[in-house]
């Protein structure tokens, strides 16, 4: 056996690097969606202003997109470097689910992304469309098959453990598995939600500096649209995830709820602090029948207790039960931003409105922490297990790797993702600050037919 | 299931040759960016991959990825086996992957992911040629499961193919600079690649003769029975194609260098799967021994079967956008714009 420092160095240097990369995923299937929008806008009405949004936004979306092709490509040697056990047992399953990622979506995204991204002058308009379509298809197929992959892992079916590792009996039945569609739209649309709220950030800010007002306003109320319709949907896809959670994972609800005891008219609390070693709270501040009455929709529903299994098989419950905190606080935040968007809209002060557009710079950035927090919840909450009930996590690491070695590497990616996030940020903050190029011809003399020769910012010969 | 094997592990073999090639070149440019010219030669040697860069790395993640689906047990002994190479490749080619958008966006700081650049490339390309010779010289598995430490993949003969693979993709990107370019740029890679070339043809040569005397069964392979007589036109062929290399560069040709180093590159493939097969992890483990369950294999294999042939049409349309010669003004320049 492995000596445990290794465990817990490769958990925290998986957890590292999954956190680091997903925030830019993250971005770019939401991105990916509003590239598509404002094209075909362009397309449809042939107005500039729809062009400037696109050429300004498709540079975040470059940048965004390398980081998380360099540091997705960690991860998919990272599984065998420091899971090998994991692999062997779980690769029949998950290696052809990640497989598909790579043969369906990674081919597709890289493939036409230079085409997107430099090909203005070298295709149609139409084609060029269709490009940045199939961008954001590859984005969405991938949230597909790695959702899938992970949702497995938390709620696995259609495989059976035979020789030392799984074989799959009914590949459909692996693919959508129990959690994976609650999984895969929650996803989804934290990846909008949180695209929709840096729009309307960025656009604020170019508001508030009165920086190509006409621009950053339309894009202002596109984001507030957006917003009114993603925000509430959310909050009802992580309502019916948890009630999925609850059926296949109640340790991870009793963790998220930080309820000890298996009783009916559960609280809810809205603060407490965990205390795993006396498996009890201490500091409750609750809202009485409020956790039966959310998970069983009735006071008398029994709520699960984590002392229902012994506590090397509860997850870590502090973290999960904070976390949960923090995603759901930022939901109802931005509920409250969407709410505040459409009765300013409604009195015609949208875009005039100097608080309403604080509050969205201040917002800009949180649709990272909620969807980071959301992934401490499932993957935490997880815990003990990689897959859920049947393979302990302190039985997938690498048997032969050294402590020094996971050790050395993890410093290493503290060091080089910590000096990339500082050049990524200071890149990103100086392309914001410069803001979309300003409108060069009147709206009503923009024709469709100049769109062609038009060439972008980015390709622009250097002087 | 030893078809399924074989066929499984062709697969594998053919997403890492695509790798190799297609990486080949732009990590190539990488190597030579340096020793270019000047910034605007950087400009479009930067600028003549950096459509196709993303595409051309997927062939990796397809390679690690193809190990996990076709022979998840291989991919658990080889990567704890190779982790410090593997974890160097990973960190050279994030230094490498960030720069093509940092660089564009840097003003004073261009000279420093000029650097990141090379760096990340030059370590690319060295730990995968380490990767290779650390393989071919054989890992120690027992029960299928790695059994070795931490520093078994280094030897010297892992750093001669490191140095290898560093020439190899040097020439693939000089090659591919002089068909990309013209004028100064293109002499001063004609030049490169002569001596990249020269690098390359003694790299091949030393590893092909250490290998059948570091391991007794390869060099049966090669020289057991009439063997020699099937294999020796992969010898013959890379003279050749030597030869037409020096003279393609030398007369001005413009395509023929890249495709006769990639042809170079294929041939040593080719030359590399005679000497292991069957084994997967050489020198005990053939590929029936940890090809994965039937069940997962067809899935995936039908999956390859429809989708791959789709991924090469696009692929070569994403290439013939961006044909003819690369210039230093569009794509990733680095000058500020407006």
């Amino acid at each position: 056996m492995p000596p445990i420092d290794a465990e817990i160095l490769a958990r925290l240097q998986f957890a590292f690097t999954v956190a680091f990369h997903i925030l830019f995923p993250t971005l770019t299937i939401g991105l990916a969606g509003f590239l598509v929008f404002f094209e075909a806008k362009h397309l449809q009405t042939g107005e500039e202003i729809w062009l400037r949004l696109y050429k300004f936004w498709v540079k975040i979306f470059a940048l965004t997109f390398g980081m998380g092709v360099v540091s997705g490509i960690v991860l998919s040697y990272q599984f065998g470097t420091n899971w090998a056990e994991w692999s062997r047992i779980t690769g029949p399953v998950l290696g052809p689910l990640i497989g598909f990622e790579v043969l369906t979506a990674f081919f597709l995204e890289a493939g036409f992304l230079g085409v997107m991204l430099f090909g203005w002058d070298k295709v149609g308009p139409r084609l060029h469309f269709l490009a940045t379509t199939l961008v954001a298809i590859g984005t969405a197929i991938s949230a597909f098959w790695i959702l899938s992959a992970n949702s497995w892992m938390q709620t696995p079916q259609g495989a059976t453990f035979i020789d030392g590792h799984y074989v799959v009996d009914d590949w459909l039945a692996v693919i959508f598995n129990p959690s994976f569609p609650y999984r895969f739209l929650h996803m989804t649309t934290a990846s909008y939600l949180t695209t929709t709220v840096v729009i309307a950030g960025v656009s604020a800010f170019h508001l508030l500096a009165n920086n190509k007002r006409e621009i950053a306003a339309r894009a202002f109320s596109v984001a507030m649209w957006a917003l009114l319709v993603l925000a509430p949907l959310q909050i009802f896809l992580g309502d019916q995830h948890g009630l999925n959670t609850l059926e296949h994972q109640p340790m991870k609800i009793a963790a998220m709820e930080g309820n000890w005891e298996t009783q009916s008219h559960a609280p809810f609390h809205i603060f407490a602090i965990p205390d795993q070693k006396a498996q009890t709270n201490h500091l409750e501040l609750s809202i009485p029948w409020g956790s039966s009455l959310i998970l069983k929709h009735s006071p008398s529903g029994v709520v699960p207790g984590l002392n229902e299994v012994p506590m090397e098989d509860q997850p870590p419950v502090g973290i999960v039960f904070w976390s949960f905190r923090v995603m759901v606080g930022i939901g109802f935040l931005f509920l409250a931003l969407g709410a505040w968007g459409a009765w300013a809209r409604w009195r015609g002060q949208l875009t005039e409105s100097k608080w309403l557009s604080r509050f969205a710079v201040v917002m800009s950035p949180a649709g990272f922490v909620a969807t980071l927090a959301g992934w401490f919840v499932t993957e935490v909450g997880r815990q003990p297990w990689t897959v859920y009930g049947a393979l302990r996590t302190a039985d997938s690491i690498s048997p032969t790797v050294t402590g020094a070695s996971v050790a050395t590497t993890l410093v290493l990616f503290l060091i080089v993702y910590g000096g990339l996030f500082g050049a990524y940020l200071y890149y990103l903050m100086k392309l914001i600050r410069r803001g979309p190029d300003a409108l060069t011809v009147k709206e009503t003399e923009e024709k469709p037919e100049a769109i062609r020769g038009a060439r972008p910012g980015l390709v622009v010969p250097a002087e | 299931m030893e078809t399924l094997a074989i066929i499984s592990g062709a697969v594998i073999g053919a997403a890492i040759l695509m790798y190799v090639v297609l990486d080949g070149f732009d990590l190539g440019v990488g190597i030579l960016f340096p020793f270019a010219p000047d910034e605007k030669a950087r400009d479009t040697m930067i600028n003549s991959v950096a459509p196709v860069w993303d595409g051309n790395e997927t062939w990796l993640v397809l390679g690690g990825g193809g190990l996990l689906v076709f022979f998840p047990t291989a991919y658990s002994i080889a990567l704890p086996a190779f982790y410090l190479p593997i974890m160097a490749m990973l960190f050279a080619l994030i230094f490498r992957g960030v720069t093509f958008e940092f660089r564009h966006s840097a003003h004073t700081s261009i000279h420093l992911w000029n650097r990141s650049f090379f760096w990340g490339s030059l370590v690319a390309a060295f730990a995968q040629g380490v990767l290779l010779g650390a393989l071919v010289q054989g890992v120690h598995v027992e029960d299928l499961r790695y059994a070795g430490g931490m520093f078994d993949w280094l030897s010297p003969f892992s750093i001669l193919t490191g140095i290898g693979v560093v020439a190899g993709y040097g020439l693939l990107g000089a090659t591919w600079v002089i068909y990309k370019t013209e004028g100064e740029i293109q002499d001063w890679a004609r030049r490169a690649a002569i001596v990249l070339g020269g690098g390359t043809m003694i790299a091949m040569a030393a590893v092909s003769i250490m290998t059948p005397l570091m391991r007794p069964m390869i060099a049966d392979r090669w020289f057991g029975g009439i063997n020699l007589v099937y294999f020796a036109p992969v010898p013959l062929l890379t003279g050749a194609l030597a030869v037409w290399l020096f003279y393609s560069i030398l007369s001005r040709r413009e395509l023929a260098p890249f495709l006769s180093s990639v042809g170079l590159f294929v041939l040593g493939f080719l030359g590399l799967a005679i000497s292991l097969y069957p084994n997967i992890i050489p020198p005990s483990v053939p590929v029936w021994d940890v090809v994965a369950p039937r069940s997962s294999v067809t899935f995936a294999l039908i999956g390859v079967a429809i989708v791959l042939p789709m991924v090469l049409i696009y692929t070569v349309y994403a290439y013939s956008v961006f044909h003819g010669k690369a210039s230093a003004g569009g794509g990733y320049a680095h000058h500020e714009h407006e």
